[in-house]
């Protein structure tokens, strides 16, 4: 039977727009905190709603429905999400990050290994066949052997990066970001993305420390590497980790869950991470730009590879220790 | 993934409603993305503009700030709009489409975070080739970084209620006359028959002249078989008024304005 649709809408529409009101409310303030009653009268408007939407069933006006099904279906979204909204509030921001890192650790390992692997590839590649160098390490500033490209760095009595030391820096940051975040969405592809990024960076890096230690410049290897390496390599590995995250949501062995809610369950977790890993590339770009790229006589070895070693232990303590409880 | 593609996304919920999104077409998103990359472009161009200033002062940090403040803007512009405006950017808000969780749930910002961060994988090789096949192949036109997220992009809604004014006015109304008859049009009318009558009015300009007096004849005998009104009540109306009156009837009930 068709109801009266004017009586209908007459009957209807107060409770329809005072709904409106409430959504709009929660909607425009994410944290504000109903009361007992305002939530007793929000569900009661809920119902109300979803049943006039049922009644319009029998009545197929489809432009009065379609306003319904939105009206019923934020209503849905407000009384059925079971997750906090999120809440700015720098502590838990901060400890977010090493507690998601600690709750995937099986995929930081992954993605170590990966790179290790690569690496070992790397090495054995250049030890093998020097030749590879071209093809390994496509960056004209390592094509010199190692032993020259440190007699000039050493000798050199101007600083090559005077007046773009902070340009250089943003590049780095934002270029290391887009590397990170690349191998964290590269999870998508099942993992085989981030496979792939983590293993050529390896490859790179293991080709790199095989030609300098190879020509007798480990002090210098390390000198240059630690200062920014100690973070902007784990940053990376971060990335790896988030895409391993998202690609084992993907896939969802041993869950009997579905994979949408296997990807709602990681993605406050994906996010906290990638966040994370972007902050100490800003960190890495400016050290890699600032201190990096200078060497002795005007920054002794010893006291780069401390600090570096010092960036390492502090990163560490903070993955593996802030925010436990 | 699934190869039936669905044009909307339909949500029960456990009191037993049902409700629908109508999905977007990979083509309003390409146009909405058009307009999100023209206001990328215009606000880098802007931010660039007020970052020269600051050369004065160094030229290197004022390259520092194009390269970081580009990056901020391009990562950021989707994530912080569709955060700020519960799913939208600008050129979705112009196209009137939404992003919306895939659960009917609230969006929460780790979803719209990683929506816009698969970007990047989305946007392969070139123009979201990548982003548009996942689209085409998945059931809700979901790019990657959607199904990640577990997001879909959906049209909105709005509220329009259906004015029957000009089509048939209430004031030459004659069935209004007959309140019975017109009670017993509302109880046995088919709402599918309505409802297709509705849509023959109010689109009656776009039909063949031809194929129109066809349709209304056929509209028009079903609802003369439902109530038989007086012959001075439908006297000198053609097919076409006599749908219009009755869908007035349907709709508004006598002594009743127009809400």
């Amino acid at each position: 039977m068709i109801v009266d649709w004017s009586r209908f809408v007459g009957a209807e529409k107060s409770y329809w727009d005072e709904l409106e009101q409430v959504l709009a409310k929660l909607e425009s303030n994410p944290e504000y905190g109903l009361s007992l009653a305002e939530v007793q009268r929000l569900h009661y408007l809920y119902e109300r709603c979803s049943g006039d939407l049922v009644r319009l069933d029998q009545f197929s006006e489809p432009r009065l429905r379609a306003s319904l099904e939105s009206l019923v279906a934020r209503a849905y979204g407000a009384i059925y999400e079971t997750r906090a909204p999120v809440r700015i509030r720098w502590k838990a921001a901060i400890y977010a990050f090493p507690r998601a890192f600690r709750r995937h650790l099986g995929a930081f390992q992954l993605a170590v290994g990966i790179t290790i692997l690569g690496c070992a590839f790397g090495w054995f590649a250049i030890r093998k066949d020097p030749q590879t160098k071209a093809v390994l390490m496509p960056f004209s500033g390592l094509m010199i052997s190692p032993r020259d490209r440190v007699a000039i760095e050493e000798s050199s009595k101007t600083d090559r990066l005077t007046g773009v030391k902070a340009s250089f820096s943003g590049q780095l940051m934002t270029h290391n970001i887009q590397v990170a975040i690349m191998t964290m969405a590269a999870g998508i592809t099942w993992g085989s993305g981030t496979f792939l990024l983590l293993f050529y960076n390896g490859v790179i890096l293991g080709a790199v420390a095989a030609d300098y230690i190879a020509g007798g410049q480990g002090t210098f290897l390390a000198g240059w590497l630690l200062p920014h390496g100690s973070v902007e390599i784990p940053a990376i590995l971060l990335g790896g980790q988030a895409g391993f995250i998202l690609a084992g949501a993907l896939i969802g062995w041993g869950s009997g869950l579905p994979r949408s809610a296997r990807l709602r369950a990681v993605a406050g977790d994906l996010f906290a991470i990638i966040a994370g890993a972007a902050c100490l590339l800003v960190w890495a770009g400016m050290v890699e730009a600032f201190v990096s790229q200078y060497h002795q006589p005007v920054l002794p070895y010893t006291l780069k590879i401390a600090f570096g070693v010092c960036e390492l232990a502090a990163l560490a303590a903070f993955l593996g220790w802030t925010g436990r409880e | 993934m699934s190869a039936a593609a669905q044009s909307s996304l339909s949500i029960a919920t456990p009191e037993g409603v049902v409700f629908s999104y109508q999905l977007a077409t990979p083509v309003s998103r390409c146009f909405a993305w058009i307009i999100d990359a023209v206001a990328i472009g215009g606000m880098t161009y802007f931010v660039s503009r007020v970052v020269n200033i600051a050369g004065f002062l160094s030229a290197d940090f004022a390259n520092f700030l194009s390269v970081v403040l580009y990056f901020v803007i391009s990562v950021g512009y989707g994530i912080l709009l569709e955060w700020r405006w519960r799913g939208q950017t600008l050129g979705k808000r112009v196209f009137g489409l939404r992003v919306i969780d895939v659960h009917g749930f609230r969006l929460q910002f780790p979803q719209i975070a990683l929506r816009n961060l698969l970007r990047p994988i989305d946007s392969l090789p070139l123009f979201y080739l990548v982003g548009g096949v996942a689209a085409l192949a998945t059931r809700w036109g979901q790019r990657l970084g959607d199904l990640a997220a577990n997001t879909v992009v959906a049209h909105e809604r709005y509220w329009d209620e259906p004015n029957l004014d000009p089509l048939a006015p209430a004031k030459y109304n004659s069935l209004l006359a007959y309140p019975r008859l017109a009670g017993r049009l509302r109880t046995l009318a088919n709402p599918e028959a309505v409802a297709f009558a509705l849509r023959a009015v109010t689109g009656r300009d776009s039909y063949q002249p031809a194929a129109r007096l066809e349709l209304f004849a056929e509209l028009a005998d079903y609802f003369r078989s439902l109530a038989h009104f007086p012959e001075a009540a439908i006297e000198g109306l053609s097919d076409e008024q006599f749908v219009g009156a009755v869908l007035r009837v349907i709709y508004h009930a006598p002594g009743r304005p127009h809400s």
